[in-house]
Order: structure tokens, then sequence, then C-alpha cells
């Protein structure tokens, strides 16, 4: 019995499918079928339609013995084994998935239950902004709150329908919490090109309505009104288990799980955004809200079920986005200032149309190889996983570059550039 | 489906589609249109050169305006802005008008010429009429409906080329390859077979880029008596037509997939390419709808090939005096051509194979064998129970006119752009079966970067499901693929790129990198499958 049909839940129904004859079920009361959280926005934009962003024809679910319940689990009672319905119904279970996901972190602004106060998480949100924000006459201009990945993809959707968008961020660039300064530089500006309304180190003190209750304008924390028909939430996301209260089952922000995804009641585990490792591998924060991590866990909790106890042992960190046309990789470790060891030091390269630009970090003394930050140019997963595996010298690395590229043929290539900054940068720092 | 869903793609309300000046555009491309329209009407222009000048550079500078004025003014990127909102790209009301006349304009050019002014005898009326001055200055000849047709349709892979090349601005894969189909049109399609008539008046009308059994008439008696009445050069253009299919094309597909052909010559491609770029992500991802791809578009080779061999044996004599070939030598050599390649291809390639295509490559091998051997052992005069030339005119009606023309392209804006190329077209099946079992071609997926959000699938024009190999890394190794490009340039996370690489490995990825460390991965492989 799983609950929640998002990647990390269907990852693990189909590893079951694949290892085992259990039975198995899916509840969810978001949507009938599996969907890609991360195309949300493609639907909004009108690149793709609903059924486009499944994965898989509905005829899956039923090849495959997968049994998908439409329902609202409100609590969950582990001493006899069932899971209790808001309409009512309850159903037994054996071994139980949580697989929540998340749901938007707000910090008790005034004015958040407000109509047209939204964040961009579940299906739901995305209903609410067709409903909020069909078009321009209708929501002239939105207010977003919040530096980060779903933040400027709002900011994108809203700028398809020809909405101005003011966009507070806390910090002086954009996602400054994850992206080295010039990193985030250059992404501010870039959105900023695309007639986004960028506000630097600016945050919502309270959200204003008018008489009838509707959202009229936010006010910043400079003092600032600014007038607007909605507000977008998008400071990060917090595990989603409110009806694990009174349960027994451990939580903290998330649900507690140990290394093989066990929480502290036999024949339960948590896996996805609403586990929180007790103990987190190597830099990785005790919750990971990454659809990757959520798949790899999947996977991991599948073998445990199958009678293979494994434990979540995620190899190197990797993650990517988009930030309108600029996309982003990442592999390996590259840490924001404020995060920073003394020991990490960094090779930044920039574009001079401002587009592509990386930044590798290393480790001051030894010269080793941590990680790297990529914008606009594609590069290979399989061939920086096995150069950190092996422990190779940012030297290495930025010789040969070229061998992890991944860009459409006849691009170009940008090695010699990067190798003359990287020559330059080495005999600046020597002289 | 609940209402609301629905609702979201229909009451979705992007920017003003158009602007003002790309309104001005498409009023100066239908200007151009309408001289056309007044010409098929028979209003008779005084300077027909002249009209026809302005008709065909309006029409032209018109959608080249209108590219620039889509594209230009923005960033550099993915333009799909609203594909699904717009009437005309979501199988709205403007979809459907654009369906009907183009399928009316087919149905016209093909089974009704003389309403576009073609008559038995004495001067062209109409559009035809029209286009006589361009055809005299070419290749000395008054124009035929063909004619009209071979320029618009060039006129159409050159005008939408520049804005397909300024809506992939970012991609030089994409600004290549259209370069590329806009070369061949205009040169190998259009202006080269004119000029060769006006140097050569007895050779046929030859697109040398156009090779069988897409140009299924290429071995037809007219043809290869014209071919060798023409001389030496005559004959050098009969065996680069055999030398096309049997030689230079399962090499060129070795090093590079079947995209050497499909997205960077062929004119069908072209097209697609260029003017059916907006209809691209219509073409269905099911499951179904590729089963019944490889029926169809299978059952279309055996045809064309049945066909073909009936056509050259009516021909060919019993005694050898005009052609060295006589009728058993030709016969005897398909039988033994096709047995060939299915021995080979059973006993090195049976693994790569689905189940089904095992069956229907079984099947369709019988079939041709026997009725090869019932011919042999009826003594009936005619090959395959058929007189060759009912086979003959079926596929000219069905196959050339009906679906590659008619449902091919006057359904773009329903089905999408590629439907004759997917479901139709014999030298797709044949190259594609080449791409599948022995080539260097694959689309290569990035470790575990996939967030399967479907963009890939949705843009692939051949109803490739792209993301159900993406997000499992593996390499997507398909007949039907035709190397657009299109999937790598979509996708949001720089998860896929076409490569040409080595044969070992291409279709199982050596590492399904996920992310999890790579024991565990192990396990998981061993455990599952």
């Amino acid at each position: 019995m799983i609950i929640g049909n998002g990647i990390a839940g269907v990852t693990a129904a189909r590893h079951i499918r694949k290892q085992s004859d259990n039975k198995i079920s899916i509840i969810s009361a978001e949507s009938d079928y599996f969907f890609s959280r991360t195309a949300l926005m493609y639907v909004y934009m009108g690149h793709m339609r609903w059924k486009d962003i499944e994965p898989y024809e509905p005829w899956f679910w039923e090849k495959n013995r997968i049994n998908l319940v439409n329902a609202y689990v409100e609590s969950v009672d582990p001493k006899n084994k069932k899971l209790h319905f808001s309409d009512g119904r309850q159903m037994d279970y054996d071994k139980l998935i949580l697989a929540t996901g998340s749901k938007t972190n707000t910090f008790g602004w005034e004015g958040l239950d407000l109509p047209q106060v939204l964040g961009l998480v579940n299906k739901q949100d995305l209903e609410k902004l067709e409903r909020v924000a069909p078009n321009k006459e209708q929501c002239p201009r939105a207010v977003i709150v919040g530096g980060g990945l779903i933040g400027v993809e709002l900011a994108e959707m809203l700028r398809t329908r020809g909405i101005e968008v003011s966009f507070l961020v806390r910090e002086n660039a954009f996602w400054t919490n994850v992206l080295p300064q010039e990193d985030a530089e250059m992404i501010s500006r870039h959105v900023a090109s695309h007639g986004v309304d960028l506000r630097h180190e600016t945050q919502l003190d309270k959200i204003l309505a008018d008489k009838d209750g509707n959202v009229r304008a936010v006010l910043t924390g400079h003092g600032e009104e600014i007038p607007c028909s909605m507000v977008g939430i998008t400071t990060g996301v917090t595990p989603n288990i409110g009806f694990l209260k009174g349960s027994g089952i451990t939580c903290e922000r998330g649900v507690l799980v140990n290394r093989r995804l066990e929480t502290n009641i036999p024949e339960i585990y948590a896996i996805g955004d609403c586990a929180q490792q007790t103990e987190p591998t190597g830099n990785r924060p005790p919750v990971e809200a990454v659809w990757y991590t959520g798949r790899m866990m999947g996977e991991v909790v599948a073998r445990t079920i199958c009678g293979k106890p494994t434990e979540y042992s995620p190899g190197n960190w990797f993650n990517s986005a988009k930030f309108f046309d600029i996309e982003y990789q990442t592999y390996g470790w590259v840490f924001p200032e404020k995060r920073r060891k003394d020991h990490e030091a960094h090779f930044h390269w920039i574009h001079r149309d401002d587009d592509k630009c990386i930044t590798i970090a290393y480790h001051r003394e030894s010269g080793k190889f941590l990680g790297i930050n990529t914008f606009g140019i594609r590069m290979k997963h399989e061939v920086f996983d096995s150069w950190l595996n092996e422990g190779k010298s940012a030297d290495y690395i930025i010789h040969n570059l070229e061998k992890a590229n991944f860009d459409p043929e006849f691009y170009t290539s940008y090695q010699q550039e990067i190798l003359k900054a990287y020559r330059d940068q080495i005999k600046t720092t020597v002289s | 489906m609940s209402s609301l869903e629905r609702d979201m793609s229909l009451a979705g309300q992007p920017p003003k589609s158009i602007t003002a000046r790309q309104k001005l555009a498409s009023g100066l491309g239908m200007a151009g249109l309408i001289v056309l329209l007044l010409a098929a009407f028979n209003i008779d222009f005084p300077d027909k050169a002249l009209w026809l000048g302005i008709s065909l550079t309006t029409m032209t500078l018109g959608i080249i305006w209108f590219g620039a004025e889509a594209y230009l003014g923005k960033h550099r990127g993915i333009k799909n802005d609203g594909v699904y909102f717009k009437s005309l790209s979501s199988r709205g009301f403007w979809a459907w008008i654009l369906g009907i006349a183009l399928t009316a304009f087919y149905i016209i050019l093909y089974f009704f010429p003389e309403y576009l002014g073609l008559t038995a005898e004495g001067d062209n009326k109409g559009i035809i009429a029209l286009f006589d001055p361009l055809s005299k200055f070419l290749s000395g000849n008054p124009a035929s409906q063909w004619f009209v047709y071979g320029t618009l349709y060039t006129l159409a892979i050159f005008a939408f080329g520049f804005k397909f090349i300024w809506k992939y601005r970012h991609n030089r894969y994409e600004i290549l390859r259209t370069i590329s189909v806009m070369f061949f049109q205009t040169s190998f399609a259009f202006l080269i077979p004119e000029i060769m008539a006006r140097l050569n008046g007895e050779l046929p009308y030859y697109d040398l880029k156009n090779i069988w059994p897409l140009n299924y008439y290429n071995f037809e008696r007219y043809r290869v008596n014209a071919f060798i009445d023409a001389g030496d050069i005559g004959l050098a253009m009969l065996i680069f037509g055999i030398l096309s299919i049997f030689v230079i094309t399962p090499i060129l597909t070795y090093f590079y997939g079947k995209r050497w052909y499909c997205s960077w010559v062929c004119g069908c491609g072209g097209l697609a390419e260029t003017a059916g770029d907006p209809f691209r992500h219509l073409s269905d991802k099911s499951l179904f709808a590729w089963k019944v791809e490889r029926w169809v578009v299978h059952s279309v080779v055996v045809f064309v090939t049945l066909m073909t061999t009936a056509v050259i044996y009516s021909y060919l004599g019993n005694d050898n005096s005009k052609y060295w070939l006589d009728r058993d030598t030709f016969l005897i050599g398909v039988a033994s051509l096709l047995t060939l390649v299915f021995v080979l291809v059973m006993i090195f390639k049976r693994e790569e194979l689905q189940k089904d295509a095992r069956y229907g490559a079984i099947g369709y091998f019988t079939i041709i064998i026997g009725l090869i051997a019932f011919h042999y052992f009826s003594g009936d005069g005619n090959v395959f129970l058929f007189r060759s030339e009912t086979l003959r005119k079926t596929y000219a009606f069905l196959i050339g006119a009906v679906f590659s023309g008619v449902i091919g392209v006057g359904f773009y804006p329903v089905f999408g752009s590629r439907v004759w190329c997917r479901f139709g077209c014999p030298m797709a099946a044949i190259l594609g079966f080449q791409q599948r079992l022995f080539s260097r071609f694959r689309i290569t997926t990035n470790g575990g970067q996939c967030i399967s959000c479907g963009n890939c699938s949705t843009y692939c024009e051949m109803g490739i499901d792209v993301r159900a190999y993406a997000q499992k890394g593996e390499n997507i190794v398909r007949s039907s693929c035709v190397g657009c490009g299109i999937c790598s340039a979509v996708c949001p996370r720089g998860v896929l790129k076409l490569e040409n690489g080595p044969l070992e490995g291409r279709i199982n990825s050596r590492e399904v990198l996920l992310g999890n460390d790579v024991d565990l991965m192990q396990l998981v492989k061993k455990g599952g499958n």
C-alpha cells in the first residue's frame, strides 16, 4: 500500500511489481494518474496538454496490476494496520509506504488565506492558477515571493500570458542559497531580461486585500506597496505530513527514517520529499525535495519490501533545472559563499553573451575536483560521476571538459576559451 | 477526465497570438495567393510573367516576414508557448479549415487537373498558364500541373525554412539541417531536372535524390526506355537509380542513420520539417498507433516490391533482344535477393526484432516467395495473380496519390506533419529497417537527468514515446526516428543527444545510471530482469 502517486510512490510500485507479485495499491487524492510534477508549468504555458505530462498510458496500471485509489487519507492507524479516508472508507494494509511529497512552505504572513494566493506544488495549485490568472486582463500583475526553482518557473509561466511579474527575492541575487554569487547574478540578469521586475533584497511583509476580500497589493519589507491581482508563494516546500499527527509515527520536519527508509514503526516506510533522514549521506540535507532522490528512494524501498533489505545510499549528487532559456546542470557539490568551507576554491568562466557559464569547485590545497555548475552547456552525467568517483583533479577536469560535453552536434565548443580563462586565473593566483 | 482538465487547455489564453505586423505579413502572403486563385478562375492576366513574379514574391516575403516577426525580437530558445491554445496548431477551427483546403487542393491536383487549367490540346489555361513563362524560362516547355505543384512546394520549403531557422536559431544542428533540405529541394528536386530537360530533351524528368521505392515509378518501361535511349548519361542515371537503393543508401544509413535522407535531403521530409513544423506535436504517441504504424508501413514495402517486380517483369521479354535481362533471371534474382536479406537478418539480427516483427517478416517473406513459386508452377502469364498494370495503377492511386498527398499533407493540421513518412513511406521503412539493425546512429540519454516531463515525446513528429526510453536511461534506437533533433532541442534538462557511434552496446545502455550508487543498480538489474 503506497500513499502518494508522485515519482517516489510510483517508482516504488513499479519496482515492487518487477520483483514480486505482491498486491499493490496507490492512493492519491491529487490526480487519477501519475504525472510529472516538474512539467506542471508546461501545461499552463501551452506546450503540452495534461495527458502529455502523464508518463504512462492509462492501460499501464491495469496491465501491471497496480490498483489506483482516488481517496484522501485522513489518518493512519498502525495498530490495526488501517487507513481512514476522508470519505469515511477504510483500507487495510500489510506494508505501508508514505510518499506524500511536499506542500508549499510559508512564513505566516498576513493575507495568506486570500483566494488569489497560491503556491505551485500540486495539480490543484495549477487549477487555481488557471482560475486566478487566466490572462493579463483578469490578472495584469502578479507578485512572486521567494527566489528559488518554483518561483522562476512561475515567473516564466506568467510571462507567457503577458502578465507583469514582480519577483521578490530576499537575497541580493537569484537562488544564492544554492548558487555561487557569479552564477546567481547571471541568472538574475537573464530573468530580468525577460521583462520580470526582479527585486533583490526584498521580502514580503503582508498581503493586502480590497473590500471584497480579494488580493489588492503586497506590502514589502521596505514599506513599498506593489499592486497585484495574485501572489505566488514559492519560498520552498516542506514535507506534507499533517495527517500523520497522532499516528505514533515519529516526525520532525518530515517522517524520520533510517538508512533503510524505515520509520519507527515496523512495516511503515517513508520515501521522497516527505522523508527526513536521521543519518543523511555526505553533504546531503536530511530532507531532499528533489525529483531524482524521490526516484532513488522508490527503488530502494521496493527492494526492501521484496525481501532484500537495502540501504538508501545515493551516489554523487546531481541536479538540473532550467531558468527561462538557460539550462542548468550540477554534478558533485558547488557551495555558495555562505555555506562554503575554507578549503573550497572556485574557477568561474562566463561567455560574453551572458547566457553560458561554468563554475568548478575544487580543494584549495589538493586541487581535487569537488563539483561543477554548468549553465547553457550540457554535460554528461556518466562522465562526471566517474570523475568524481576517481577523485580527479580540477586541472584534469578543465583540460578534459570536452569529453563530458553533451551539447547537440555542430554546437560551438568553448573548450579553448575556458582553458584560456583557466590559465589566466592560475597566472593571477601565482603572481 | 474532469471537465476542469479540458478547460485547462481550452480556456487558457496566450498573449495575443499574432502582432499587427504579423497580420500585415499574412496579408501580403495572402495577396500572392489570391493572384493564384484569380488565375484559377480564369482571370486572364495581361503580363503573366509579371503577375506570377508578383504572386510568388509576395507569398515568399509574406512568410519570411511573418517568421521574422514571430521569432527575431525574442530570446534565443524554445518557442512553444501557447501551441496547444492556438486554434491552428491544436486541431481547432482554423486547423480544420486549412486541412480541408489542402485536401481539396490535392484532390484537384491529382484527379482533376483540368480545374488548374490543364488542357488536352492547345495552350494551358488558368493557374498552369500563369506558370508557363517560368517553365519556359527553365526548361523551354510549357508548364504542367506538376510544375505548378513543384514550384509552390519548393517555395513553401524555402520560405518556411527561414521561419524554422529563426525559431531554432540557438541550435546549429537544426540550422544546418534546414539549409540542407532547402538546398536539396531547390536544386535537386526543382532546378536541376528542369535544366537537364533543357539540355537533353530525351532524358526523363529525374529528381536524383528521389530514390525507389519512394519514387515507385523509376523503373517503369517508359522511363527505362528513355534512360537507355538517352545514351551514356541516361544509362548512368539508370545505374545511379539502382545503386542508390542497393548500395549508397545502406552505406549512408550505416554511418548516419536514416536522418541523412529523411530530415536532411528528402522533399517530403523537407516540407514536414518546415511548413509542417507547427503541427509536429499532433502525431499519435500511443502504443496502439505504433503497432498500426509497423503493420501499415511494412505492408506498403511489400506492396511496392510486388508491384515493381510485376511491372518490370511485364515488359521484360522472354528472350533478351531489347534488354539483357530476361524474365526468369530477373524473377530469380528478386527471389534470391529477398531470401538473402531474410536469411541474414534471421541469423544475425533475430534477437533485435520484436516478436510481432519476426512474425511479420516471416509472413511477408513466405507470401512473396510463395507468389513467385506459384507463378512458376502455374505458368500463368500474370505474375502475382494480378495484371501488373492493375497493381501499378492501384499503387499509384492508393499510395502515390491518396496516401502521400491527400492524407500525408492535406491532414497535416489534424494528424501531424509526418503521417506519410511514418505510416506510408516504403523508403522510410527500408531505411528504418537498416537503421534499427545496422547503423551507428542512436539517441543517447544523459544518465539520471530525465524528469519525465514529456516534451520530447510530445514534439516527436514520428510519434515515438521518447520519454519511455529517456526516463529509464536507455538509448533510443527506433526504426521510425528520422533524426530531426527536436526531442533533444526541447528537452529542458539536457538529456537527449543524437549521435553516431560504435554498434556495440548501442541498444542497451552500458549502465543505467539513475543516481543510486552502482552496486545497488547492479543488484536491481540482476534482481529485476
